[in-house]
């Protein structure tokens, strides 16, 4: 299990990209954070979730 | 006539106190975007004497943008970067202000920002703002960063929050509200955004770290 936005997901395993997709996420407008260190964007690929990751993800709203 | 720099500055330490007023006077705060609302929170952060800003924006003014940018409708076609510069300078003419009309990349923003103290994400476009801000908190292990996301629309301006999302990531929105949705932009909601992120780059340079 992991925490992503606050919630226990049943994820580990998988790449971030794959999670981002299978929850509807366009990669082009998020921020991920995983224990408190950013993932730099040509990364979400090659990065797998594990066990005990804490994990936030911002999706921007466009306007400004 | 503006008043000298001495008038002006204790008129400022009059409303913020010596203290407090010694923190703006001394930060750097970059804002990326000149829009609708980085023009709003640089005059925001101008007019409480933050000492140095740098203004940073490839776009020129257009008409669509006067219903809730700080842009005169004689300033349509000029770059925003010096146009708002000179808008605050009329403003407050002893703020420091770096105007530069640059697009900012995820190549650039390890140099361009180096020098500033706070970095406010103030971009249009949602991959815009995701590049910027992943960009930055990679590139600045240190730097907060003050972003926006959900601002449009005629909802209620009570739905506007300040979110700590992480340990230098604050998000002002409500966070769900997509221009591409075909919602509008209103000036009046636009600036309650971006007067969240005025105050929190304000509540970060005093030295407070929540919301």
């Amino acid at each position: 299990m992991l925490r992503i936005n606050g919630k226990e997901q049943d994820v580990a395993g998988q790449a971030l990209a794959d999670y981002l997709s299978s929850v509807g996420y366009n990669a082009a407008r998020v921020v991920v954070e995983i224990n408190e260190a950013i993932v730099p964007r040509d990364r979400y690929a090659g990065t797998i979730l594990r066990d005990g990751d804490v994990v936030e993800i911002v999706c921007f709203m466009g306007g400004g | 006539m503006a008043p000298d720099r001495e008038t002006l500055h204790a008129a400022l330490v009059e409303r913020h106190g010596a203290a407090r007023q010694a923190k703006f006077d001394a930060a750097h705060v970059a804002v990326c975007g000149l829009g609708g609302l980085g023009s709003n929170i640089a005059v925001a952060l101008a007019r409480a004497g933050v000492g140095h800003l740098h203004l940073i924006d490839f776009d020129r003014v257009e008409p669509s943008n006067l219903n809730r940018q700080q842009y005169a409708a004689a300033q349509v076609g000029l770059a925003k970067a010096e146009a708002l510069k000179a808008n605050i300078a009329a403003i407050n003419p002893y703020c420091e202000v770096t105007a530069e009309a640059v697009r900012i990349t995820e190549e650039n923003v390890a140099v361009l920002l180096s020098g500033d103290d706070i970095i406010c994400e103030a971009f249009d476009r949602a991959e815009e703002k995701a590049m910027l801000v992943s960009s930055a908190l990679a590139a600045y292990p240190d730097k907060p960063v003050v972003a926006a996301s959900g601002m449009a629309g005629l909802e209620s301006a009570n739905r506007i929050s300040t979110v700590r999302v992480s340990k230098r990531l604050y998000v002002c929105g409500d966070r769900t509200a997509d221009v591409a949705d075909g919602l509008g932009l209103y000036g009046a909601r636009v600036l309650v955004c971006a007067a969240h992120q005025a105050t929190m780059i304000l509540r970060l340079i005093d030295g407070s770290e929540e919301p």
